[in-house]
């Protein structure tokens, strides 16, 4: 598969949220509090992309579809552009750009200051995510930046569960899934280190290796 | 060229052309007609009842957005819901109990409750704790009618509204999102207040059951939650009673629940709401507006700590 080939289409599925949100408030089919609906939906679709881009690697692996890999980097992007439009409906028609509010509202409604965490957690990982960034950084470095977007996604479930009012059924599906994303990559990780330890990597050699075995 | 009319048309069959002119006009009372008769006689349009000088003269919401955004968690907690999901709910036979601390504890008919004093429409803010707002055509009579045939004992001090549950026509009850039945409560003078009403419609017709039928308490200087949905008891007691939003969120929910600007819900600031239909927000105002009628009831009071 040519992942070339494949990038054109997908951008055009990742802008079909937002499609859907611009479309609905052009023809008032929003329901009575449109704002609110494309706030939410918006932020809905932040948090959609970051579990999309979170399984791209346990896809990969199981599947072995290794150019699956080469979409991670849009799919990625695209967390952070809908999680830039989240933000801004809220700065702007919750707000409108009164700072002074904003402020008090980020220092005192707890699911505010995660979600804003969020988005600050966020910049980094849109600004390194080109070629340059990760030559400048080298792979260990620009890995171990990355890596915080397990903790994005933490927050980010998070900010979602404080934020509703009574029915957490929602949040906790996203955290289920988070919850497999995640555990999943700590299986793995239990699983290569058990591998490394019992020398299943060393050269055959002739003669006795005793292997150096870590067991629970 | 001859052209002929012809004459097979009797001139009595023809209709006069006033009438013809008001042809859909006719169409129109018929079905009209033929779709009341089918209804039971309850559900006929309610009339607009009389005004009332309490009303507010602000355009009120569309109807499609006063029926089709409501909190109605027996219903599901998605605002669409209970449009959706609410016409199950069995609403004949529908008794109202008033019993607990007073002298002559009823049970009432629906029926009866209609005959109970004339309907007044009462044009009212509706503040949500959410941050969204509404101005709603009440059709409904004061509180204190119903009240005042129970006479309540000097013991009582508070009122409890305890709404129906109806497991099998209502799907949200299968969840404990909240402790069910709901449960509201007023203290005593709040309920006697004249701006308290039982609304039994709205828009001048029959209250929808999204809208909380047949009855529903609406206290509009308070937050939406504190207007009970589809009553079936109401109990007089000595002691503040315990809400189902007070047990769900202690820290986030009081008993009073006055609308309140100075008062932060950690969700949501309550300095400005949205009015469903405008695009910009509004200034909330203490008391939803109404402070002059009703802040002589909490004179002394400490409205942040006793929020």
């Amino acid at each position: 598969m040519n992942p070339a080939l494949l990038k054109p289409p997908l951008l055009l599925a990742c802008l079909a949220p937002l499609a859907y949100y611009a479309w609905g408030l052009q023809t008032d089919t929003l329901g009575a509090n449109p704002i609110e609906a494309v706030t939410r939906g918006l932020g809905d679709w932040a948090l959609n992309f970051l579990l999309i881009t979170l399984s791209v690697t346990p896809l990969r692996k199981l599947s072995g579809w290794t150019w699956l890999g080469r979409l991670r980097r849009m799919l990625g992007l695209f967390v952070f552009f809908y999680a830039t439009l989240h933000l801004s409906t809220y700065l702007w028609f919750d707000q409108f750009f009164d700072w002074v509010a904003i402020t008090k509202d980020i220092w005192k409604r707890p699911f505010i200051t995660v979600g804003m965490l969020c988005f600050v957690l966020l910049l980094p990982l849109a600004a390194t995510s080109n070629g340059f960034a990760l030559r400048k950084l080298g792979g260990r470095r620009w890995q171990a930046l990355h890596r915080s977007v397990y903790l994005i996604g933490m927050l980010a479930v998070l900010h979602y569960s404080w934020m509703v009012k009574a029915d957490i059924s929602r949040p906790l599906l996203y955290a289920a899934l988070l919850g497999i994303l995640l555990g999943l990559r700590g299986w793995w990780r239990v699983q290569e280190r058990d591998r490394q330890l019992s020398g299943t990597y060393l050269p055959k050699r002739r003669g006795r290796i005793i292997p150096i075995v870590v067991r629970k | 060229m001859l052209i002929h009319r012809t004459q097979d048309i009797a001139p009595s069959n023809i209709t006069p052309r006033a009438l013809f002119d008001r042809r859909r006009e006719f169409l129109r009372l018929s079905a009209g007609a033929a779709l009341a008769g089918l209804l039971p006689s309850a559900e006929a349009k309610l009339g607009p009842g009389r005004p009332s000088p309490y009303s507010i003269s602000d355009t009120p919401t569309a109807l499609k957005h006063v029926t089709g955004y409501n909190n109605y968690y027996e219903f599901g907690t998605d605002k669409e819901d209970p449009a959706r999901t609410a016409g199950a709910l069995r609403l004949r036979p529908w008794t109202l109990s008033i019993e607990g601390l007073v002298k002559q504890p009823k049970t009432l008919g629906i029926e009866d409750i209609l005959k109970l004093a004339p309907l007044e429409e009462r044009i009212y803010r509706l503040r949500c704790v959410e941050g969204w707002s509404m101005v709603i055509p009440w059709l409904g009579f004061p509180i204190s009618s119903l009240l005042k045939l129970v006479e309540p004992l000097g013991s009582a001090k508070y009122v409890e509204f305890i709404s129906a549950v109806q497991p099998e026509t209502m799907p949200g009850v299968k969840s404990r999102v909240l402790d069910w039945p709901y449960v509201e409560g007023l203290r005593l003078d709040e309920a006697m207040h004249p701006l308290a009403i039982i609304a039994v419609g709205l828009y001048g017709d029959v209250l929808p059951s999204q809208n909380g039928a047949p009855l529903r308490l609406v206290v509009p200087w308070k937050y939406g939650f504190k207007s009970g949905k589809s009553l079936a008891r109401i109990r007089l007691t000595d002691n503040e009673p315990r809400t189902s939003w007070m047990k769900s969120a202690p820290r986030e929910y009081g008993f009073y629940s006055n609308v309140n600007p100075e008062v932060d819900h950690p969700r949501w600031s309550q300095g400005s709401e949205r009015r469903i239909g405008e695009f910009s927000k509004r200034k909330t105002l203490m008391f939803n507006g109404y402070g002059e009628q009703v802040g002589q009831l909490y004179v002394g009071m400490d409205l942040r700590k006793q929020f």
